[in-house]
């Protein structure tokens, strides 16, 4: 699979999706600079990690306006997944790809542990190897991961099972627990969690490589007709 | 040119020979510009006037050894064409100003000067020292100093994308007015990607890159070199404002632009900013360095050449690049959106002459600045006396209530309150983070891992600097053996007070040559470090405070458990009980937290026996033949035993000891030399014990739940693990969220 990670100025887990991908799971992947206005005709897309632009006013504010995010809109409008990890998931929901906001955590200190979370869905391209409850030991390293939508928002996304992953342990005071949520179309998901940094049997936790290969093993023609339904692997 | 007034010099705080020997090296008077670029070169932060002819007794050479002393960072070779660059540099003086900003400037210096050699920063450590927290004076401001040194770490790393994979946090009354900042980097390169701050060639081009200069940071070099006085305060605006988003722009760029192979010289702009950098590269090369300020991009106007030359503006970098090739380094600076300048050229005359505008503000030779500072050979009696000889007579009613009072304190206590707030994992090359005995990370596409270790212990060496900073270079090397891996280099931080003060002068003396003597003996050179003097507030000197960052390395894969792993495995103390005498109890964290006293002298260090003691255990490590390895350190054996139950199973200790000796000593004395392991193969222990002739004497059984020592028939302690893990996890916190209910409890 042809995977792209999104290089923005001040990403610095890059390297980290890059070498998970490339290295822990033998995939050809290529770094996509921030002012691409084509993600090259990848099979899905990364974006990594880090403080992009300074995260200057906002965390993500910023990297919403770069040519490259346009690109990954409407390669994500086709139904390519995109997998938004920490401040990727930040920069998803600044670019209106994902609902609610992600605050400064509860605590107001940047916290680095690894904590237990669930699998709440497998209908997903990032999840459809996983069990369904499947407990992931993952590492999130972020200081605004708080994650807040109105009640609305919540309940809608609890009713359509886009809640992906939720929090055993809340290290940021997100509501209802959640660590990652899917779009509507399912091929977009945002997490603060770092799978990519649980791929690597020395660094003593692989528990983020199932959703590194349900990614994988995700056919890249399974989206191009799929309904949201789809995704389930039977 | 108008004659300057003595007062000028005084606030430049130049001596009046210092001031008669710029007078004949220039056979004129200096300018104002040229009065601050000497002052700042001159300043001990930059000259180690006061240190250097001392520091020349360290070692500085191995087979390993690339580069020693004397650039950005000290270079070694660990195999496979692969190289690591580490340095430590303290932030002592700003950080006691303005923590946040003091800290994460600290961070971003020494990151610069590991990526200007060409190497990538992977990791991150961090000694730091306060005053007491629960202190009823001043412990509310040392708690705002510490939480705000902490963010400012976690700011400046965290961005850049360093994993902040260890260090130390200690508190003594001593740091009340003056805290340690001491930040350690280390970074790795291939052999043919290895860059010199050296301005060669000729007619080359001089170039500036990265941040615009501002008014920020004027005199910071000279700040750091004087005492605290009540207007200290004051000098808020000489502290830098860092800019990691900056910084890792910078980093990326360097890199990249150096790939080019287009650059033949770089260093960062750290103290005394293009001053420095100018000069010490033309001085390197033995070359002239021209440049005009009208290029110099400026963040604010109408600065003059004087602030613009003593400017410490952070996140700046000086390059020479090839002559027609200069268009190549510019575009990789454009691309990551820098500004990159062309502001001077190299020239062959020697001189540092500096322009404004076409006018010459400022004409030095380079050597006369940087290589021909005054240097004292200050007069020094013996060290500072801090405490008596002989201490009170100990009697404890409960030993288990020391030992959770020893978990609970300060500097023994669970750091993850300060320590997750790093980013520790970033990079994914962490295989041992903050808390464990040595921090360690791999190195990508090597067989090869390193293992790092950060250590100083202020109270050790003010009873006597000398065996005191024996004993920190013997700890270093022993946390780098437990885990397996073999000491190669260290670079160290010399924390002291005021050099003009024989005694003190005395102290600083005694320590480097305790530091030679040990790091000749374990073959670990000096590569490089750093000298913080002056660390004094209204008189009263910090304790002697040299702190050793040590570097090692082992193969990756290698298991590394700090903690009991499984019941029933059998208990060993390699080098045995060894015990130490009354006065060497002074100088213990049970003397410390316990008693609330300081007497004698430190633990006697037999480096021989240390020397072996860390062979055995690195052998058995190495081939997997023990559960788990854990050094004794402060708060000796029942500390240890303590810390070795913390693991995620909860597996205590059943310990039957048989001394005649007093419990207090027994239990909580720090005698050096010694590793607690756990093992079912107690045979192989006991070989390799015998082949390296140190003893290995069986102390018990691992033990479901519970933390018990007994000897003989009486029972010394009886403690649930559960009990001294929530003292020990939840101690940091009180203390700074609630010292008042510590203190009364």
């Amino acid at each position: 699979m042809k995977i792209g990670v999104v290089v923005f100025p001040g990403s610095n887990c890059d390297h980290d999706a890059w070498y998970a991908m490339s290295h822990n799971l033998g995939q050809d992947v290529s770094l996509l600079w921030h002012d691409s206005p084509s993600v090259g005709g990848v099979d899905a897309v990364i974006l990594p990690g880090g403080f992009s632009y300074g995260d200057y006013l906002r965390c993500g504010a910023i990297a919403k306006f770069s040519p490259v995010i346009t690109a990954v809109k409407r390669f994500a409008a086709e139904g390519g997944p995109v997998l938004g990890i920490c401040n990727g998931f930040q920069i998803l929901v600044e670019c209106g790809l994902l609902e609610g906001a992600l605050i400064r955590n509860v605590g107001q200190r940047f916290v680095c542990k690894t904590v237990s979370t669930r699998v709440e869905t497998t209908d997903s391209p990032f999840t459809h190897l996983a069990k369904q409850g499947e407990v992931l030991r993952l590492p999130v390293a972020h200081g605004e991961g708080c994650f807040i939508a109105e009640e609305p928002v919540l309940d809608r996304l609890e009713s359509e099972d886009r809640v992906a992953i939720r929090y055993l342990e809340n290290p940021n005071g997100s509501m209802r627990g959640i660590a990652g949520i899917l779009n509507e179309g399912r091929n977009v998901l945002g997490m603060m969690p770092h799978p990519e940094r649980a791929a690597d049997p020395l660094m003593g936790n692989t528990d983020g490589l199932v959703m590194l290969t349900s990614l994988i093993d995700f056919a890249p023609n399974d989206y191009a007709a799929a309904g949201s339904s789809a995704f389930s692997k039977s | 040119m108008s004659t300057l007034a003595p007062e000028a010099i005084a606030a430049h705080q130049l001596t009046l020979p210092e001031y008669d020997k710029i007078l004949s090296l220039l056979g004129r008077e200096p300018t104002l510009t040229e009065l601050g670029i000497f002052s700042v070169m001159w300043s001990e932060h930059c000259s180690y006037k006061s240190s250097r002819i001392h520091l020349k007794k360290l070692p500085t050479q191995s087979k390993h050894v690339l580069q020693g002393p004397g650039e950005n960072a000290g270079i070694i070779d660990i195999g496979d064409n692969v190289a690591i660059a580490f340095k430590i540099e303290s932030h002592n003086h700003p950080s006691f100003i303005e923590p946040f900003q003091g800290a994460a400037t600290g961070v971003g210096g020494i990151l610069r000067d590991i990526f200007t050699m060409g190497a990538r920063p992977i990791a991150v450590m961090d000694a730091i020292r306060f005053g007491r927290l629960d202190d009823a004076r001043t412990g509310a401001r040392n708690r705002r100093i510490l939480q705000g040194v902490v963010s400012g770490i976690a700011h400046y790393g965290n961005c850049f994308g360093v994993p902040t994979v260890g260090g130390e946090c200690v508190f003594e009354a001593c740091y009340d007015g003056n805290p340690l900042v001491n930040v350690f980097a280390l970074g790795v390169f291939k052999h043919n990607e290895i860059f010199y701050g050296k301005a060669t060639g000729i007619g080359n081009p001089v170039i500036y890159v990265g941040a615009k200069t501002g008014r920020d940071g004027i005199h910071g070099a000279s700040m750091a070199s004087a005492e605290f006085t009540e207007e200290s305060k004051q000098k808020r605006p000489n502290v830098q404002v860092g800019d990691p988003f900056m910084e890792k722009l910078l980093l990326e760029a360097c890199l990249e632009a150096m790939k080019t192979g287009a650059i033949v010289g770089i260093q960062d702009m750290g103290a005394a900013g293009l001053t420095c950098s100018t000069c010490e590269m033309g001085s390197r090369a033995e070359t002239g360095v021209e440049i005009d300020l009208k290029f110099v991009p400026q963040r604010e106007s109408g600065m003059t050449p004087y602030e613009i030359m003593l400017s410490e503006s952070q996140e700046r970098m000086l390059l020479v690049a090839e002559k027609g090739r200069e268009e190549e380094v510019l575009a990789v600076f454009r691309k990551w959106g820098l500004d990159a300048v062309i502001i001077g050229v190299v020239t062959d005359d020697g001189m540092l002459r500096v322009k404004n505008h076409g006018d010459v503000v400022a004409e030095i030779s380079n050597r006369a600045l940087a290589d021909e500072a005054p240097l004292y050979n200050r007069p020094y009696t013996t060290p500072l006396r801090v405490a008596p000889l002989d201490g009170p007579t100990i009697r404890s009613n409960d030993l288990g209530a020391d030992l959770k009072a020893l978990l609970g304190s300060g500097d023994l206590s669970n750091k993850r309150w300060i320590w997750e707030q790093y980013d520790y994992q970033v990079r994914t090359n962490t295989l041992a983070g903050p808390g464990a005995e040595a921090a360690m990370v791999r190195i990508k596409d090597t067989e090869t891992s390193i293992a790092m270790s950060l250590d100083g212990n202020g109270r050790y060496c003010a009873l006597d600097p000398r065996e005191g900073t024996k004993l920190i270079v013997a700890e270093c090397c022993r946390n780098l053996s437990t885990v397996g891996a073999l000491p190669l280099a260290a670079t160290n931080n010399l924390n002291f007070g005021n050099p003009e003060r024989p005694e003190i002068m005395a102290q600083l003396v005694e320590s480097i040559e305790g530091l030679a003597e040990a790091c000749r003996f374990f073959e670990t050179p000096i590569t490089g470090g750093n000298v913080s003097l002056y660390n004094e507030t209204l008189g009263t000197p910090i304790f002697p405070t040299p702190v050793i960052g040590m570097v090692g390395t082992l193969p990756t894969g290698l298991p590394m458990p700090l903690a009991f792993q499984a019941e029933g495995r059998r208990i060993f103390l390699l080098g045995g009980l060894r015990p130490g005498g009354d006065r060497e109890f002074g100088s213990s964290q049970y003397a410390k937290v316990i008693l609330d006293r300081l007497w004698g002298t430190p633990p006697k260090l037999d480096m021989y026996y240390e020397k072996r003691v860390q062979s055995a255990v690195r052998e058995l490590v190495r081939d997997g033949l023990v559960d788990s390895a854990h050094d004794l350190g402060d708060g000796g054996l029942a500390v240890a035993l303590a810390e070795a139950s913390f693991g995620p199973q909860g597996i205590g200790a059943d310990i039957r000891l048989d001394s005649d000796r007093s419990q207090e000593l027994v239990l909580f004395e720090e005698s050096p030399s010694r590793i607690l392991v756990s093992t079912s193969n107690p045979e192989a222990v006991r070989a390799a014990a015998a082949k390296n002739s140190v003893e290995a004497l069986e102390i018990g059984a691992t033990l479901k739940a519970r933390v018990v020592i007994r000897n003989r028939t009486e029972t010394w302690i009886d403690s649930s693990v559960g009990d001294l893990y929530s003292v020990w996890n939840n101690a940091l916190e009180h203390l700074l969220l609630n010292p008042a209910s510590v203190v009364n409890a």
